[in-house]
């Protein structure tokens, strides 16, 4: 079992305070993502946990255990860079090998475990090799190698994919999710890729100016974000945001000015709130329909259409001026120039207060289900 | 349809055409390229040509005759003579004297006596020129080895030693210091700029300084070391001892020069990714492994070039011989290149001096292609 545990986890470099107090609990053989903005912490949070850089206060522990003052590599943790840091002048072989031979392995056990784990990754042909004469992809699957050798608690990955191209980034992306699910180690990957961190995760944590915004799971991260920050960082395209203000307040339900004079009411956790207040309204670019048969309406002037084939991004302002993103069906017939009204379904959009917290009610996915837009109205 | 055969046809035509025309240009392009080339590269070939291939060839002419620095007489060609003067070695082996009775002549302390060897030489025609170089006896015998010119050939294996003794020295000094002074602490620049200030200095004041730290009597090196031993060792004079003369030479020069290799060394450590050294890290590699599994494969190259290039740079050794010990005691650090400047300037045989600078062209040239070689052999393994 190697669970790992970061407990009030602080990192201070010189004056500057980079970490500030993260708790995280990770289960046994989770996959999990730490995503967020350039600059919030995220690699010096996975090299705090590997031990390349020193806890200022707090604890980490693997398997129960207290690795502060470990050295790196005695935590039992191995990890992969982004600039993959292969050994130049020695063999894929002697790479892989390295660490075991540092632990004074001998040969014939180094051998088995150096074949066996390029035989996972198919790097067989490629073992008498140097970095310098492998593709990308393949020194990526090296490094990756050189960690499965070792056998550790805990994988880390620091963007790992992000110096291959899209086509690569795929096709890695699934040889990583399969690797964990025939290894069942616990992996933490660090991420600035929207759909690595959807897909891969089954734990996403969402990191600001280090400190956790919110953990969960892809799903729970997508329909109910604590705050507009988590809103507008998960998904793609942005989650649209409009301004409104408050005109009359009920327990539960809200009555809201939109932009455009559009009036509407919302369920809304609304204690607190005042007539007057300005409230933010968010919706997603894919749940906004090209017709005007939902609760809420829009007019919007089109100014960009890019037709992706499987679907359709529309860039337009509507009446208050605001920019708005539409996803919508492959086969639209949106031109550009063109003045339409459109609408969305009261029960998907969140609501949020002027400190950003989320008050609209909890989302399941299950009963959304016959509100589930874009695609199937064009189709 | 036959128009537009017709026009396929023309496009094709043009498009030929089109391609002929950018062709030229491109050609004409890189015509005026090159001519730009050599104009811009013309300064500085004109300098390389005046004051370094232009001397070397007269160098190589002058070798040839019997021109000295100031003379009124005309030079005349004398072939190799000059060139055999400086290469000729040959050996001959003495028998110790004998008494009518057939018994060794011994001396005072019980040992052999050998012939003069200057009668020796002077008696036979064919020992003509020749001179002892060194000698060593053997039982009843004395082998000994002759050259037209013993100085050179001393003076050319003194440079070797100097070479063999300073470049893992002076390297490995560089090595060290580059490793010390490469890691981000305040006031780290201080520290370069003081390990580096030998080399902006002149060398000629600090062989000056260096003779006196290294004076028998009142040299602080001397004191140092008699403090620090309880006066048990020294003093040693270290300039003046011909043991101690050319290892004294050596750890000055390493000293001094050394700072230009710790440049170079500390830039290729710079080279070197960080990432390489946390990955080690993990893989729970000590800062030794680190060294040796990280640092030196990446330092391969630098390491190459400096070896190269501080290997020639000692084979050049003069001023420091010239201001601190003037080739002595005894001849124990005359050098090639002090060997060539006494010959050529002081006793004024330019000749003699430029076979000599010829001679020597050649065997650092040839050290330089076989060290050369060497490393890119291992390079290829
Ligand atoms: N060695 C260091 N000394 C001082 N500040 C540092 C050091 N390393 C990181 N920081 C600071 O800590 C903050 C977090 O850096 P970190 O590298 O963890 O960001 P990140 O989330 O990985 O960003 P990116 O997505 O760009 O890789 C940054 O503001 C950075 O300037
Ligand atoms: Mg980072």
């Amino acid at each position: 079992m190697a669970d790992l545990q970061l407990e009030g986890v602080v990192k201070r470099f010189g004056e500057v305070q980079t970490i500030h107090g993260i708790d995280l609990d990770v289960t046994h053989g989770e996959f999990v993502v730490f995503v967020g903005p350039s600059g919030c912490g995220k690699s010096t949070l996975l090299r705090l946990i590997a031990g390349l850089e020193e806890l200022s206060e707090g604890d980490i522990r693997i398997g129960g255990e207290s690795v502060a003052h470990l050295p790196a590599a005695q935590r039992g943790v191995a990890m992969v860079f982004q600039s993959y840091a292969l050994y130049p002048h020695m063999t894929v072989r002697e790479n892989m090998g390295f660490g075991l031979r540092m632990a004074k392995f001998d040969k014939a056990e180094i051998d088995r475990r150096v074949e066996e784990a390029a035989a996972i990754l198919k790097l067989e042909p490629l073992l008498e090799r140097r970095p310098k004469a492998l593709s990308g992809g393949q020194r990526q699957r090296v490094a990756i190698g050189r960690t499965i050798v070792r056998n550790p608690k805990v994988f880390l990955f620091d963007e790992p994919l992000s110096n291959l191209d899209a086509e690569l980034r795929v096709q890695m992306r699934v040889e990583i999710a399969k690797l964990h699910a025939a290894l069942g180690n616990t992996m933490v990957y660090v991420t600035h890729d929207q759909v690595e961190a959807m897909t891969m995760a089954d734990k996403i944590v969402v990191l600001r100016d280090g400190r956790i915004e919110q953990v969960g799971s892809p799903l729970e991260l997508y329909l109910n974000p604590v705050n507009e920050f988590v809103a507008g960082f998960i998904g793609s395209p942005r989650m649209n945001f409009f301004e409104c203000r408050v005109l009359d307040v009920a327990d539960d339900r809200l009555r809201l000015e939109l932009p455009g004079d559009e009036r509407i009411d919302m369920p809304a956790d609304a204690t607190g709130l005042r007539s007057g207040d300005r409230v933010t309204l968010g919706i997603r670019p894919e749940h906004i329909l090209e017709h005007d048969r939902a609760d809420i309406r829009l007019a919007i002037d089109v100014e960009v259409v890019e037709h992706l084939g499987g679907s359709t991004f529309v860039y337009a302002r509507h009446i208050g001026g605001d920019a708005i993103t539409l996803q919508v069906g492959g086969l639209s017939d949106i031109q550009p120039k063109d003045h339409r009204r459109v609408s969305f379904s009261r029960q998907i959009c969140q609501l949020f207060d002027g400190d950003g917290r989320n008050i609209s009610p909890h989302k399941v996915p299950g009963e959304l289900k016959d509100e589930e837009p874009g695609q199937a109205a064009t189709a | 349809m036959h128009s537009s055969i017709n026009e396929t046809k023309s496009v094709g035509l043009s498009a030929d055409a089109a391609g002929a025309g950018r062709a030229t240009d491109f050609r004409q392009a890189r015509r005026r390229e090159r001519r730009y080339g050599y104009l811009l590269s013309f300064p500085a070939l004109l300098g390389l040509f005046m004051f370094l291939v232009l001397p070397f060839l007269m160098a190589v002419g002058m070798s040839f005759t019997d021109q000295r620095l100031l003379s009124p007489n005309a030079a005349e060609w004398v072939g190799l003579r000059n060139y055999e003067r400086l290469l000729s070695v040959d050996w001959l082996v003495q028998e110790a004297e004998r008494s009518d009775l057939g018994e060794v002549v011994r001396d005072a302390g019980g040992e052999p006596e050998f012939p003069s060897l200057r009668t020796v030489l002077r008696g036979d025609p064919a020992y003509r020129e020749y001179r002892e170089f060194t000698s060593w006896q053997w039982g009843e015998k004395r082998y000994v080895l002759l050259a037209k010119d013993p100085r050179f050939i001393q003076s050319f294996l003194n440079t070797l030693l100097f070479v063999m003794l300073v470049v893992p020295l002076q390297c490995g000094l560089a090595l060290g210091l580059a490793l010390l002074i490469n890691r981000q602490l305040r006031g780290i620049s201080v520290f370069r700029a003081i390990f580096f200030s030998p080399v902006v200095t002149s060398i000629v004041v600090v062989s000056i300084v260096w003779t006196f730290l290294y004076h028998r009597d009142v040299g602080v090196l001397n004191h140092y070391l008699q403090a620090l031993t309880f006066g048990l060792v020294g003093p040693i004079d270290w300039l003046g001892d011909s043991d101690w003369a050319m290892p004294s030479i050596v750890i000055m020069s390493a000293w001094q020069a050394c700072g230009v290799q710790m440049l170079i060394f500390l830039a290729g450590l710079q080279g070197i990714s960080q990432d390489l050294y946390e990955a080690a890290e993990l893989d729970g590699a000590g800062r030794w492994s680190q060294f040796w599994h990280i640092t030196l494969p990446g330092l391969r190259n630098t390491m190459v070039f400096v070896i190269l290039s501080t290997t020639v740079q000692a084979f050049g050794l003069f001023t420091q011989v010239d201001v601190m010990t003037g080739g002595g005691p005894q001849g124990s650090t005359s050098t090639v290149m002090f060997h060539a400047v006494a010959k050529g300037f002081r006793e004024q045989d330019i000749a003699y001096g430029s076979a000599i600078s010829v001679v020597f062209f050649l065997v650092i040239l040839l050290i330089a292609l076989l060290q050369k070689k060497f490393f890119d052999a291992r390079e290829a393994k």
